[in-house]
C-alpha cells in the first residue's frame, strides 16, 4: 500500500483496488438472499403450473385472509401505541440523566436484545401460565409483541433527545414558558424524528409478526404472519403463500411511504435526520 | 503476479484435497439421517445402534406429517430413515418418493403382528414397516369432569368453556368433528367439510387452546380439564398424573399407524434397512414402546413386556373399540377444502 486517494487504493505492484470493491460482498449477499428470494416469491404470486395468472391473487386477497390482514394491522396499532406510551417516557428520563447512568440503565433493555427472542417468548409462557390467567389470549399475545419491540422504540427517541440542544430548552424558559410548555412546543417536535422511526421500527414488524401469536396466543389468534407460514408449511401451497406475500409486502411499502414523507417533513423542521 | 498465482494454485489444492477428504470419510463410516416425530423414541437405543454397527445417525424431528412431506418432497432431501403416517405414505407413495424395501434384509419382520401387516395404504408392505399405532381420543381429569365422558360433544359443552385443549393439527381435529357429526372421516362431500367447520368455529370461544405437544403438559399439570390428545400420549399423562383417563368416544374416532420408510433419494439403502430390522427386535421395540407409551405393533415385542400393558385399554385398545375407528386416507386434491376449512376455524 503505497499511496491512497479518494477512488481508492494503490498496491505495491501497482495494482488497483477501487473503493467500491469493499462494497461487492454486501451486493452478494443482498443478491443472493434479498434480491433472489423476492423473485422467487414474485414468480410463485404470478405462474400457476408453470403459466402467468393473476389467480393466486385474487385467491388470496380473499374476505378471510384480508380480515386477518386487518387483525394484524389492529395488534400492530396497538403495540406500537403502547410501545410509544411506555417507550418515550424511558427515553425522556434516559436522556435527562448523567450519560454514564443512562448508559448503565439501558443495559436493562438491551442486554435481553442479546438473546433469541424465541427463547424470551416461551419463558414469558411459563411465566404466564404459572402466575397469571392470561396465557391464550390476544392480551397474552400484545405483551408479548410489546415487550419484544419495545427497544426498537425506546433506542430512536433516545438517540434524538441526547442530541437535543439544552440551549433551546433555555431560551424556551428565558421566553417565559413553563416546562409543560417548553416540552409540548419544544421537545416533543424536535424529537419527532426518533418516534416517527421509533414507530416505523415497531410497526412494520408487529405487521409481520408470527410465532409470538403461535405460542402466547395458544393458535387461537392468528395473524397474517401464522396465515403465509400455514399456506407454506401445512398446506404446501407456495403460491397462495407467495401471493399473501406480496400484499402484505405492498402494504408494508405504502405504510413505509407515508411514514417517509412524515419523516422528511419534521426533519425539514429540524431535529435532523435519524437514517 | 506470481505470489497471486501461487495462493490461488495453493487454495485450489486445499479446496480439492478437503472436497476428496469429505467423499473418503463417506466409505470409512456411514451417517444416517433419521427424520422422525418429537418425543417418538428411546435416545438409548440411538446410541446402542451406533455401538453395534459403528453406523452414526443424524437425528432431526418435525411436529406433523405435512412438514414431513415438504421435507421429503424438496429437491435437496437428504434422509434416510422417517416415520411417516397411514395416509402420508398413500400419498408418497403415489408421488413416487420411496424406496421398495428388501425384506430379506428385514428378518425380524416376522416379529411384527399380522393384523398390522398388509394395510390398506401399503398393500404388501412394500414400502414401509410398521412402528407405532394408536388412537385419537379425549384424556381428560377426572377430579375436573364429573359428567360421564363417552362422546366428543362433552368438548363443546359450555360448562367447560376456557378448560379444553384442542389439537392444532387439521386432519385430527376436522377428522374427530366429522365423527362427532356422524360423518366419514376420509369424507370427499363439501358440506360435511361445512359442517365441520361451523361446528368448530362455535366450539372456539370454549377452547383454551390449539396445541400439540404441550397438551401433556397442560393436562398433566392441570391446567385444563380435558384435551384431545393420541394414545400413546394418553399413556404416558397418566403414568404422570394417575386423576387422568382416557376415552375413545361411542361415535368413533381415527385409528392411526405410524411406519417406517425410506426415502428413494436415499444413498444407505443397507444401512437404513439394518437400522430397521434393529427397531423391529423384540426387544429393543419393547424397550422403545416401554419409554414413549406408544403402542407396538410388534408381537413379539408385547411379550416381553409388562402384562399390564397388554391388558391396559388406552395402551392396547379392544376390538369394539378399533371397530369404530377409521384410518385416514390420502386425500388427494381435496386436501384444498380441507385446509380453507382448516384456516377459517384458525382465522376466526
Amino acid at each position: 500500500m503505497k499511496q491512497t486517494n479518494a477512488q481508492g487504493l494503490k498496491t505495491a505492484k501497482g495494482i488497483h483496488i477501487r473503493r467500491s470493491v469493499f462494497a461487492y460482498p454486501y451486493v452478494v449477499w443482498m443478491a443472493v438472499f434479498i434480491v433472489a428470494p423476492m423473485l422467487l416469491i414474485l414468480y410463485y404470486a404470478f405462474t400457476s403450473d408453470g403459466g402467468f395468472t393473476l389467480e393466486n391473487i385474487v385467491q388470496a386477497a380473499s374476505w378471510d385472509n384480508l380480515r386477518v390482514l386487518a387483525d394484524s394491522v389492529r395488534f400492530a396499532v396497538y403495540t406500537t401505541l403502547l410501545c410509544l406510551l411506555l417507550g418515550f417516557p424511558v427515553a425522556y428520563l434516559l436522556s435527562q440523566m448523567k450519560k454514564t447512568t443512562a448508559a448503565l440503565l439501558s443495559v436493562f433493555f438491551i442486554v435481553p436484545m442479546w438473546m433469541n427472542f424465541l427463547l424470551r417468548t416461551y419463558a414469558w409462557k411459563v411465566l404466564l401460565g404459572a402466575f397469571t390467567n392470561m396465557l391464550y389470549t390476544e392480551s397474552a399475545v400484545l405483551l408479548g409483541m410489546v415487550y419484544n419491540f419495545l427497544p426498537f422504540m425506546i433506542l430512536p427517541i433516545y438517540t434524538t433527545l441526547i442530541k437535543l440542544d439544552k440551549s433551546y430548552l433555555e431560551a424556551a424558559a428565558d421566553l417565559g414558558a413553563n416546562p409543560t410548555k417548553t416540552f409540548l412546543k419544544v421537545v416533543l417536535p424536535l424529537s419527532m424524528p426518533g418516534i416517527i422511526s421509533g414507530i416505523t421500527m415497531v410497526f412494520i414488524p408487529s405487521t409481520t409478526t408470527f410465532a409470538i401469536s403461535q405460542l402466547l396466543g395458544g393458535g387461537k389468534t392468528m395473524l397474517y404472519g401464522d396465515l403465509i407460514y400455514m399456506k407454506f408449511i401445512t398446506e404446501q401451497s407456495w403460491n397462495t403463500g407467495s401471493a399473501l406475500s406480496i400484499i402484505l409486502l405492498v402494504f408494508v411499502l405504502v405504510s413505509m411511504t407515508f411514514m417517509k414523507k412524515a419523516e422528511r417533513k419534521t426533519s425539514d423542521e429540524g431535529g435532523g435526520r435519524l437514517w | 503476479m506470481k505470489t497471486w498465482k501461487k495462493i490461488v494454485c495453493l487454495a485450489l489444492a486445499l479446496a480439492l484435497s478437503l472436497s476428496l477428504f469429505a467423499c473418503g470419510g463417506g466409505s470409512g463410516k456411514v451417517t444416517l439421517n433419521v427424520l422422525n416425530w418429537g418425543d417418538y423414541i428411546d435416545p438409548e437405543l440411538l446410541r446402542q445402534f451406533e455401538d453395534e454397527t459403528g453406523i452414526s445417525i443424524k437425528y432431526t424431528t418435525m411436529t406433523s406429517n405435512e412438514e414431513m412431506l415438504v421435507k421429503l418432497a424438496s429437491a435437496d432431501n437428504i434422509y434416510d430413515v422417517c416415520f411417516p403416517s397411514d395416509y402420508l405414505i398413500e400419498k408418497l407413495v403415489s408421488e413416487d418418493l420411496l424406496y421398495p424395501i428388501n425384506k430379506a434384509n428385514i428378518p425380524n419382520l416376522s416379529n411384527i403382528d399380522p393384523r398390522f401387516l398388509d394395510l390398506s395404504f401399503d398393500p404388501g408392505n412394500t414400502y414401509s414397516v410398521p412402528y407405532m399405532w394408536g388412537t385419537v381420543g379425549i384424556l381428560y381429569n377426572t377430579t375436573k369432569v364429573t359428567d360421564p365422558v363417552d362422546s366428543w360433544n362433552i368438548l363443546w359443552d359450555e360448562k367447560y368453556a376456557g378448560q379444553i385443549l384442542m389439537y392444532d393439527s387439521m386432519r385430527d381435529t376436522i377428522g374427530i368433528t366429522l365423527k362427532k357429526l356422524g360423518y366419514d372421516i376420509n369424507t370427499r362431500n363439501e358440506a360435511d367439510i361445512l359442517a365441520a367447520q361451523e361446528a368448530l368455529i362455535a366450539q372456539k370461544p370454549l377452547v383454551r387452546a390449539y396445541l400439540t405437544d404441550d397438551i401433556k403438559m397442560e393436562l398433566i399439570n392441570g391446567s385444563a380439564a380435558m384435551g384431545v390428545v393420541y394414545s400413546g400420549d394418553a399413556v404416558y399423562c397418566i403414568s404422570e398424573n394417575p386423576y387422568l383417563a382416557y376415552v375413545v368416544p361411542k361415535e368413533g374416532s381415527n385409528v392411526w399407524f405410524d411406519n417406517i420408510i425410506i426415502p428413494k433419494t436415499s444413498n444407505h439403502t443397507a444401512e437404513a434397512e439394518q437400522f430397521i430390522n434393529f427397531l423391529c427386535d423384540a426387544k429393543v421395540a419393547a424397550q422403545n414402546s416401554d419409554y414413549i407409551g406408544f403402542s407396538t405393533p410388534n408381537a413379539a415385542a408385547l411379550a416381553l413386556m409388562d402384562p399390564s400393558y397388554a391388558e391396559d385399554p388406552t395402551y392396547n385398545p379392544p376390538q369394539d373399540v378399533l371397530d369404530r375407528c377409521q384410518i385416514f386416507q390420502d386425500l388427494g386434491d381435496f386436501v384444498k377444502i380441507f385446509s380453507d376449512a382448516w384456516t377459517k376455524v384458525k382465522a376466526a
